[in-house]
């Protein structure tokens, strides 16, 4: 890299210092505030769309914990497009930030999630604990790393996957369920803050038996860290997951960027964008048929009645989730 | 104002500091205070009183408190031997005490925990011997020590360097023992900036965040430490309550950080009183 | 002899065990795949908008912090007032605030549903998920410094000197040039170094308030924790080296000044 272009990248800090004071101008540009997961995915799928729409756009894109970056956009981060883990998220920026209708779920195909996924089960080479399935996480000696439903997206994702089972076979009895998630949460030794962390913990650190994850990082990381070996289970069960789109109304309105940004998330549901999406390992959701294994996958309306209910009666402050590490359970 | 001092500066320098803290620093954390009071008492005592909330307050002030004390006394111990003591190698070591402000929180907390985790260089040797240290009170006392260490030996060298030899060696002639001139000479002297390095070490330990999550585990009850609660409570878009547990560790920090300082005053009062 | 060995030992074994070795942790991993792929990881298009917001962030907390410092401990060890404890102790705040709170104030302030927010938003001013906002964090996180290191130097050393000066007819500006500059310009050289290395390394309060957009508002220390999501550690370290690699030179520089100034004696 030669000194010019070094040069160029320091005045452009200093740029963006005045823009902000200054409101901006130049190439247009369209900001995708996004979760974690979705980094190598949205890199390519970028490019693609660059190419598809031919004029001169600059895309920019964030990542972050799905809840922190609703959070931000809530807060004033300028987001043209939001595509994160779950509704929930979404519709707290409907809610609290008033920033899109409240209806945004039916402005896209599929309750606007144009590609779906799973949880998994990832275990070290040969599978030394025999893990088979959902019952075999609550065994005493077997050690699950997941990380902490309160603080992050996917881990509500593998909470809901484990209560769907409990649900199923207990034939919903719910307190029944609630002692299998108890003990399953017991069976875990560190709560990472974020999904990533827990897989490094897994892979790095050796901490415990089996990991919960998304299925397209389960593949990811099983690429990612090919010396460890590591394999992939498919439990009897699982939840499917529904990372949704929406376009900010407010914010494009505000920016001029509203064609471009319904543009870019239909693009999502055309063939090269669910080729894409098979490609990055999550389940596309319109005529591309998906590499990925058939599961048995219950949704979150079926499990727990849509995501805001699920919130309140399992994450939220003195909901189930909490209740397992009250002083004096078996947990504390 | 009453002051005593007839120096000139005091209007311009007074008046300039106090403007600069009530825009950076009390204004915007009286906001905190503003929030939290959307809560009524009730609600108010029962976010910061869950038992969760509780048990997370005694993990950071016992390890907080362990970790300043590590620092004030390895600190004082360390910054005298890089001033005084001459050895190869020694401005290397000066400089490597940086690195826990130089280095993003969250690279140390991964950097340590890879290291003290259980297949890590010294972490595989502890645990081998019983002693588990990531994912345990005691990996968030190293990882706080580590955060804390250069306010100790930053703010002790400035003074060390500042005392000047010959005055021990008069006293040596003079006919003091070593003890007496450890006790009248380098204490009085030294004890302002130890008292002021622990009390910084001691409140930043009670806020860190980064690179606590990566080492404790984070279980709840257990190893859960009071800035995790905060983000938790962000995470469900509860504003109201993070606010209320980040008033309570900010009034805690304060308290604390008052009563030192105060000490301080009240000791270089009686050293003075005793000069004179 | 004896204690002078016991003394070095202490400190090589603390400063080992707590910094060298979590140190050698991160650059053994920078240089995992060799120096190529360390470098490669610096000049990254992304890296240098993240370094130039860095040094941006650095450039204008680093004289806050001295002009600061230099006021606040002049007021604090100079004269006698009431209320000093607690002045002192509102400069020692923002140490003891959690990053996390000291970013979440600001997006109370600032943010679309702070107090000041709205009104700026409207009039075209964006200060949180924005460049002022992260270096107003910056600001927050690492002004008091120099102050810190200040106040006890100067209680310390005491005013007869420029009490002197007083007496001999100098003027307010002539005594602090001439006779305190001299006497605290160690202790303004080591808050300045650790000014720096906290505005460089600062993570917590920034993350907050960054909004982590690509190649735009991510500093340093965010462009590390998005590379080590994204599984490259190596990347991910090499960058983090580089703030090391800045500690150090600063120090150098201290070395360098000092060496120069015992010789101009």
């Amino acid at each position: 890299m030669n000194l010019l272009t070094r040069r160029q990248a320091l005045l452009s800090s200093a740029a963006g210092l005045l823009s902000a004071c200054g409101g901006g101008s130049g190439t247009p540009s369209l900001r995708n505030v996004s979760y974690d997961p979705t980094r190598e995915f949205y890199q390519e799928f970028n490019k693609a769309f660059l190419a598809k729409w031919g004029k001169p756009v600059e895309i920019e894109q964030s990542h972050g914990g799905s809840g922190k970056q609703a959070r931000s956009v809530i807060d004033g981060l300028e987001a043209d497009v939001v595509t994160l883990a779950l509704a929930y998220d979404i519709d707290a920026i409907a809610k609290k930030g008033r920033l899109l209708p409240t209806n945004w779920q039916q402005r896209l195909p599929n309750n606007s999630c144009p590609y779906t996924s799973s949880i998994v089960m990832v275990v070290r080479q040969g599978n030394p604990k025999k893990i088979k399935d959902w019952d075999d996480l609550v065994k005493p000696g077997v050690q699950v790393i997941t990380p902490n439903p309160k603080t992050s997206g996917g881990a509500r994702w593998n909470y809901l996957a484990a209560w769907a089972y409990a649900l199923k076979q207990s034939a919903n009895d719910e307190s029944k369920a609630t002692d299998f998630i108890g003990a399953l949460f017991r069976n875990v030794p560190v709560l990472d803050s974020g999904a990533r962390g827990s897989t490094t913990s897994f892979v790095q650190r050796k901490l415990g038996d089996v990991l919960l994850c998304w299925e397209n990082e389960a593949y990811l990381a099983k690429r990612e860290f090919a010396a460890e070996a590591l394999e992939i289970v498919i439990p009897s069960m699982s939840i499917k997951a529904e990372p949704p789109v929406a376009v900010v109304d407010v914010m494009v309105d505000s920016r001029g960027t509203r064609d471009i940004a319904q543009a870019y998330l239909e693009y999502l549901y055309s063939d090269p964008g669910q080729t894409l999406a098979a490609k990055h390992y999550f389940r596309p959701v319109k005529g591309q048929t998906s590499t990925l294994p058939e599961m048995q996958l219950a949704t979150v309306q079926e499990v727990a009645g849509g995501w805001t209910a699920a919130q309140e009666k399992h994450f939220d402050d003195n909901g189930v989730f909490d209740r397992i590490y009250k002083p004096g359970s078996p947990a504390s | 104002m009453k002051r005593v001092g007839v120096l000139p500066g005091f209007g311009l320098t007074f008046g300039f500091t106090v403007l600069w803290l009530s825009a950076l620093v009390l204004i915007p954390l009286s906001l905190l205070f503003f929030r939290a009071a959307s809560l009524n008492l009730r609600e108010f005592l029962d976010v910061v009183l869950d038992p969760r909330a509780v048990a997370s307050y005694r993990v950071t002030l016992f390890c907080s408190l362990a970790a300043a004390i590590v620092n004030a006394i390895a600190g004082p111990i360390v910054a005298w031997t890089l001033i005084r003591v001459h050895f190869p190698g020694r401005k290397l070591l000066d400089a490597v005490v940086d690195l826990p402000f130089a280095l993003p929180t969250a690279v140390s907390g991964i950097a340590l925990t890879a290291v003290y985790a259980k297949n890590g260089i010294l972490g595989s040797k502890l645990a081998a011997i019983g002693i588990p240290v990531a994912f345990t009170p005691l990996g968030i006392i190293v990882a706080l020590t580590f955060i804390g260490l250069p306010f100790v030996v930053r703010t002790m060298q400035p003074a060390i360097e500042d005392l000047d030899p010959t005055v021990e060696e008069a006293a040596s002639i003079l006919g003091a023992s070593k003890w007496q001139i450890f006790r009248r000479i380098i204490v009085p002297a030294l004890l302002p900036s130890l008292l002021t390095g622990f009390a910084l070490a001691f409140a930043r330990a009670l806020g860190e965040y980064g690179s606590v999550i990566f080492i404790s585990g984070n279980m709840p009850l257990k190893t859960e430490v009071t800035a995790l609660l905060i983000v938790t409570k962000l995470e469900q878009f509860d504003y109201a309550g993070a606010t209320a547990i980040g008033a309570v560790q900010l009034a805690a920090s304060f308290v604390l950080l008052f009563a030192i300082n105060g000490l301080q005053w009240w000791s270089a009062r009686r050293t003075e009183g005793t000069n004179a | 002899m004896m204690k002078k060995a016991l003394l070095i030992g202490f400190t090589v074994l603390f400063l080992g065990v707590f910094l060298v070795i979590p140190l050698g942790a991160v650059l053994a991993e920078a240089f995992r795949k060799g120096a190529g792929a360390y470098f490669a990881a610096l000049q990254d298009r992304e890296a240098l908008s993240a370094i130039g917001l860095t040094l941006l962030c650095t450039a204008i907390a680093v004289p806050a912090s001295v002009i600061f410092g230099v006021a606040a401990a002049w007021a604090v060890a100079r004269f006698r007032f009431p209320g000093k404890s607690l002045l002192v102790t509102f400069i020692d705040l923002p140490f003891a605030v959690s990053p996390v709170v000291a970013g979440l104030v600001l997006v109370l302030l600032f943010g679309m549903q702070g107090a000041l927010g709205p009104l700026m938003i409207k009039s075209g001013i964006r200060v949180v998920f924005a460049i002022p906002g992260i270096i107003l964090a910056t600001i927050f996180v690492s002004f008091p410094f120099v102050a810190r290191e200040l106040i006890p130097l100067m209680q310390e050393q005491g005013d007869e000197e420029e009490q002197a000066a007083m007496l001999l007819g100098a003027s307010g500006w002539q005594i602090f040039w001439r006779v305190t500059v001299p006497k605290i310009r160690w202790g303004i050289l080591y808050g300045v170094i650790l000014c720096s290395a906290r505005a460089m390394g600062e993570f917590g309060a920034v993350s907050v308030v960054s909004g982590h957009i690509r190649g735009k508002t991510n500093t340093v220390p965010l462009h590390v924790e998005i590379l080590y999501n994204e599984y490259n550690f190596v990347a991910a370290f090499a960058v983090a080296s580089l703030l090391v690699l800045v500690a150090l030179g600063t120090l150098a520089a201290k070395s360098a000044l000092e060496w120069k100034v015992r010789n101009e004696h």
